[in-house]
């Protein structure tokens, strides 16, 4: 333990009463919760966007600038000392949550978005040449599609995409085809932003190691849902977000294998990424350094680590089951509201839901739903393509995390049929 | 229901949500623009007919929110046989009436009827819907002028 890490945790495990989830012991770690808005209690439906943050969280990164606050791997001194203890614990600390073989195959981002970019341009820009195929799916977020559009602009690279069927499930039977010898990356999102729908990434990592193919996954969505074990995730590169994992913004994390880090030229040129430095070439420094250029986001660091030592202690097994009743739940009593229709409902998803209401615009809906003190998102969630394979122009998004309750889903089905009543 | 919400879906927006006016293509417009709102997907046409110095008819077509969808129906008919100039100035009544809930008068009164968007300042992320045809219009008009000059 550093002198900026948490209190040790309790040995007992939270979140778990009897055989369940204890959700107000949970929902008790989350000082955002007690608030109003508009005169109504929080239903915070959003954590697909962004999670809330245990208050261990804020207290960690407060206490890091009042008594903590130095730059890391750059001084002698004891503040700097302490930090660059923090940063590296915490380092470790994701490469266990996430079961990577090693800390140095954790490299810090400010995000999933920075982290695919990262993969795109450094592991894109040098593997790729004109004609080879990027395969990505049509429910990625713009964040795992644009990046590959950029590098294919650059190197003349092709992307093809794999077809997301009505059930929501990705089309499989269609890989076989698509993947070839000119396939050098997949790309494919862990669990759909948008409907929640989760990806078989080892049947598809199989038939994409076979032609020689990378696989890049975004686990921006699962990460918060789901137990993720690299060990046991046939992936090459795996990128997720603190702030998704009741940590701060502005912090994320992409794992890389080793052998795939080692190869790869740096992204971002600057300070603490190098080995040596001339006036016109250098040398640089072996990853994950060789991909932190600049001061990192320390204070964000020590909030991630914060909110790995807090979500480390929860008994996974309990949330996974609690957050699938949660949303099974949810989807039969949204069934139930008149002219009310969920995207995607066939796959096995993560508590992330989209509906479309009949005859009603899910901002209209989403801003009766927020007078009613209920927040959802209502828009077309950076997926574009997927709002088209749908033939819809915009959703409205329900995404339950750890803290959300049966109760909030009445609340959220009762708001849906006075935004029905209001809009009419 | 609150307050804030019936005077932000008054009737005579949800009215026009479900019929809007002049929703249609018009063929022999002399100025056009986009609407396009990236975060929210809402997307709308408008056209214009201008013949000397005066809107002598527009059009829109597009979807979006009741708000979005409300605001271009009635902008339509607000500034239709207006001159140039005038609406110029509805432009700037109807954005400070959805920002600060006063259109701030000014040379042409904007009519009553908008009014009703005077319920959008209580949800700023609204704004946007409520002048995303207003900013198109505008649009189309100055591409309309420069083509001329």
């Amino acid at each position: 333990m550093t002198p900026l890490a948490a209190s040790p945790p309790d040995s007992s495990r939270i979140g778990r009463s009897g055989t369940g989830w204890d959700v107000a012991r949970v929902r008790a770690d989350f000082p955002i919760l007690t608030r109003e808005v508009r005169g109504r209690p929080l239903v915070y439906l959003d954590n697909a966007a962004t999670a809330q943050k245990p208050a261990v969280v804020i207290e960690a990164m407060e206490r890091y600038y009042k008594t903590g606050n130095a730059n890391v791997h750059r001084g002698v001194h004891a503040l700097s000392q302490e930090a660059t203890l923090e940063y590296e614990r915490v380092r470790e600390l994701a490469a266990k949550f996430l079961g990577a073989g090693s800390a140095s195959e954790i490299v810090f981002t400010s995000g999933t978005t920075a982290a695919l970019n990262l993969v795109a341009q450094s592991y894109g820009g040098s593997v790729l040449r004109p004609g080879d195929e990027i395969l990505v799916t049509e429910m990625e977020h713009h964040s795992n599609l644009v990046p590959w559009q950029l590098v294919a602009e650059r190197t003349g690279a092709l992307i093809k995409a794999i077809p997301v069927m009505q059930s929501g499930g990705l089309d499989l039977a269609s890989l076989e085809g698509l993947l070839g010898a000119r396939t050098r990356i997949v790309a494919v999102t862990h669990a759909s932003n948008v409907i929640g729908a989760i990806n078989p990434i080892n049947a598809i990592a199989a038939m994409a190691h076979e032609v020689g193919a990378v696989v890049v996954v975004d686990g921006a969505q699962s990460v918060p849902h789901l137990r993720i074990d690299l060990q046991a995730i046939e992936c090459d590169f795996f990128a997720c977000s603190g702030h998704k994992l009741y940590g701060p913004t502005g912090i994320g994390l992409l794992y890389g294998r080793q052998s795939l880090l080692e190869a790869m030229p740096p992204w971002q040129g600057g300070g603490g990424m190098i080995r040596e430095v001339q006036i016109e070439r250098s040398s640089y420094a072996p990853p994950p350094e060789r991909f932190e250029a600049g001061t990192p986001p320390i204070a964000e660091v020590v909030g991630l680590g914060a909110a790995l030592d807090y979500v480390g202690r929860w008994d996974w097994e309990a949330l996974v089951a609690y957050e699938q009743d949660l949303v099974a739940e949810a989807a039969r009593k949204l069934g139930g509201v008149s002219g009310l229709r969920l995207l995607g409902e066939g796959a096995d998803r993560v508590s992330v839901l989209s509906l479309v209401l009949d005859g009603i615009h899910p901002h209209d809906a989403g801003t009766v739903l927020d007078t009613l003190g209920i927040a959802v998102r209502a828009g077309h969630h950076c997926a574009q393509p997927l709002m088209r394979r749908f033939g819809v122009a915009a959703t409205l998004r329900a995404s339950f995390g750890a803290y959300n309750t049966h109760a909030d889903i009445d609340v959220l089905v009762e708001g849906l049929q006075r935004a029905r009543q209001v809009l009419g | 229901m609150s307050s804030e919400l019936d005077e932000l879906y008054q009737s005579v927006i949800l009215d026009h949500n479900r019929t809007p006016r002049n929703f249609h293509k018009l063929d022999d417009a002399t100025a056009h623009a986009e609407g396009r709102n990236p975060l929210c997907g809402d997307m709308f046409d408008v056209w214009l007919k201008v013949a000397g110095g005066r809107i002598v008819d527009v059009a829109f077509l597009g979807q979006g929110c009741a708000i979005s969808k409300a605001s271009a129906s009635m902008m339509t008919q607000a500034v239709k046989g207006k001159t140039v100039q005038e609406v110029r100035e509805l432009f700037e009544q109807f954005h400070s009436l959805v920002t600060v809930g006063d259109s701030g008068g000014g040379g042409t009164a904007l009519p009553a009827k908008l009014e009703v968007f005077k319920g959008v300042r209580a949800f700023p992320i609204r704004v946007k819907c409520a002048t995303l045809s207003w900013h198109a219009m505008r649009q189309a008009l100055d591409a309309a002028q420069k083509e001329e000059t």
